[in-house]
């Protein structure tokens, strides 16, 4: 079985960076590393192909940059190759640019299964999955919390508002793998040493048969007319406990008259 | 001066029509003369809900037999504007949820019109619609418009804007044909369960109190479940613990859980990452206990108690009973 993951390398989270206020979008001149998100959509996929018992795990993955440090964090984990979009025109790419490179990376795969976390964790979007699976004319269950294979079948528990949906998707397909539901494994050091010989394909948006005027800040045809710091709250009364901060919280409450 | 049409994509909860969907519809009547609906399921079960809330039409599947909304209501509203049964809207709006974002990615695919998420507030400027957009935890807001002529989607987060019942008379139905979908509609939704739960709705309750990681353990989460009970409140969570397992997802508040805006939210032994203030710094009145002094969360606290959860929580319990 090869499962195909999709993986984004984002800046720390603990040091998110910000808005260029010439070009408009995120200043990427820190190191990138493995979305967390995307952690868990590796360590499903090297479950699934260890319980299938034979297939691999490829990655896809894009930049501005050839960056391939967050890459080697989920190759370090087991996964077997990786394709790399980089081009200075991916920058600024909104959602739909974005699956439309990740597509034909993955349709040159030829997949069983494509696996993605529900959303980046500095982005959020939350529709790239989707409109993958668009793009590859092929089903999709996403916020998945469970998945198990069955033949040519997936078999998903997809989260929902009120509980979880069981829900079964002939395969191929897209599905997209919510935060936690699997532990992540750590790289060991033999996977540390092995990553770095991993066959990373580095490709252009040229080389995939795109035109880069659909991708990027120009693809996604979008103005930012105002970046603005949010209003913030007004400062509040913080106070130590002295083994009586209950009763000022009784007292806040009775003040706003909800008990 | 206003948009002549805007389509809003709604979903029901229940018998209902999910809130976010109501939400959605104010604003959209707000800016524009006519609104539409499109949705799955039997739309004469909504048709007077809708139509209370501005609507005036509301497109709808019928039963879709298992099959997940995303491909349906994406195919059948394209099927619509390509067989020129529609007169394209200035905008479709959905709701952040997954149903909602599964609809707009496929839609924007099929129309290949780009799609602005995380919308937290949509205003006209001119005759265009500009969305703003809270990035980097909600320090800052970004406001985007569409610079295509393709269909202007938008995914609004909930909470957003406050649902208002208008008195408009009930929504026409008619009849929106889902396409042959092909391999992209294959997946079927086999059963259905629902997690058991007390109390009022965790997005919709006055009172919230939410624990996280702070609580140390598991089975100290019983305090939020007990100080809940006794303020007629939602217990709510944060990621972290969801994604331990002390709770499930349904519990979740932030990003990627449910955006809250109660009159009180009790946060103990929540730190405030950002991706837990998203979803609740919109509270009217926000109390705080946790130990550490330097936790973002009393950046955003009203009342902050810098303490330990486990003997303020139990003290504040034992007082409220005693009222």
């Amino acid at each position: 079985m090869k499962v195909v993951v999709c993986v984004k390398q984002i800046p720390d989270p603990a040091d998110p960076g910000e808005l260029d206020p010439e070009t408009k979008t995120l200043k990427r001149d820190v190191k990138l590393i493995l979305d967390e998100s995307d952690s868990y959509g590796v360590e499903m996929a090297l479950q699934l192909v260890d319980d299938a018992g034979d297939g691999e795990v490829h990655l896809v993955s894009m930049v501005p940059k050839n960056e391939v440090s967050g890459l080697r964090t989920a190759l370090a984990m087991g996964a077997a190759s990786a394709t790399l979009i980089s081009d200075e025109c991916l920058s600024g790419s909104d959602a739909l640019g974005t699956a439309k490179v990740l597509a034909k990376a993955i349709a040159a795969q030829e997949p069983d299964l494509v696996l993605s976390g529900t959303e980046s964790s500095d982005g959020y979007t939350g529709t790239v999955p989707a409109q993958i699976a668009e793009l590859l004319g092929l089903p999709s269950v996403t916020f998945a919390k469970e998945i198990s294979i069955e033949g040519s079948t997936a078999k998903v528990k997809r989260q929902t508002e009120a509980g979880y949906d069981d829900v079964e998707c002939p395969l191929p397909a897209v599905v997209s793998v919510t935060a936690g539901v699997v532990e992540p494994r750590y790289p060991s050091f033999k996977g540390i040493m092995a990553a770095k010989n991993k066959p990373v394909e580095e490709l252009t948006v040229e080389a995939l048969g795109l035109d880069p005027a659909n991708v990027g800040w120009a693809g996604s045809r979008q103005d930012i007319i105002d970046i603005a710091a949010a209003p913030v709250r007004e400062a509040g009364e913080i106070i130590e406990d002295e083994g009586d901060a209950h009763e000022r919280i009784v007292a806040f409450l009775d003040e706003l008259k909800v008990l | 001066m206003g948009l002549d049409k805007i389509w809003v994509f709604a979903e029901a909860q229940g018998d209902s029509v999910a809130s976010i969907s109501l939400e959605i519809l104010a604003k959209a009547r707000e800016i524009a003369d006519t609104v539409e609906v499109f949705m799955s399921g039997d739309g004469d079960d909504h048709a007077e809900e809708l139509g209370d809330h501005g609507a005036t039409t509301v497109y709808a599947t019928g039963d879709l037999d298992g099959s997940l909304q995303g491909s349906a209501v994406a195919s059948a509203v394209a099927a619509g504007i390509d067989s020129g049964d529609f007169d394209l809207p200035d905008a479709f709006i959905l709701g952040t949820t997954q149903d909602g974002r599964d609809v707009a990615g496929r839609l924007s695919v099929k129309l290949d019109a780009p799609v602005i998420t995380n919308v937290v507030d949509l205003e006209l400027d001119g005759d265009a619609l500009v969305g703003t957009e809270p990035v980097f935890g909600g320090s800052t807001n970004v406001k985007t418009r569409f610079t295509s002529d393709k269909v202007a989607i938008f995914l609004v987060r909930p909470k957003s804007f406050e649902a208002e019942s208008v008195g408009g008379a009930e929504a026409d139905v008619e009849d929106l044909d889902v396409p042959d979908l092909g391999a992209a509609g294959g997946a079927k939704i086999t059963d259905s369960f629902a997690e058991e739960t007390e109390g009022p709705r965790l997005d919709e309750a006055a009172i919230v109190v939410s624990g996280g990681r702070g609580m140390g353990e598991k089975d100290a989460f019983s305090m939020i479940e007990d100080l809940a009970k006794i303020l007629g409140a939602a217990p709510g969570a944060t990621r972290a613990i969801v994604d331990s397992g002390w709770v499930p997802y349904s519990y979740q508040v932030g990003q990627t859980g449910k955006v809250v805006k109660p009159t009180v939210y009790i946060a103990s032994g929540i730190s405030g990452a950002t991706q837990h203030l998203v979803g609740m710094k919109g509270s009217k009145n926000i109390i705080a206990i946790n130990k550490d002094s330097e936790a973002p969360i009393f950046a955003v606290a009203d009342l902050g108690i810098i303490g330990d959860v486990h003997k303020v929580m139990p003290k504040l319990i034992e007082a409220l009973n005693n009222r």
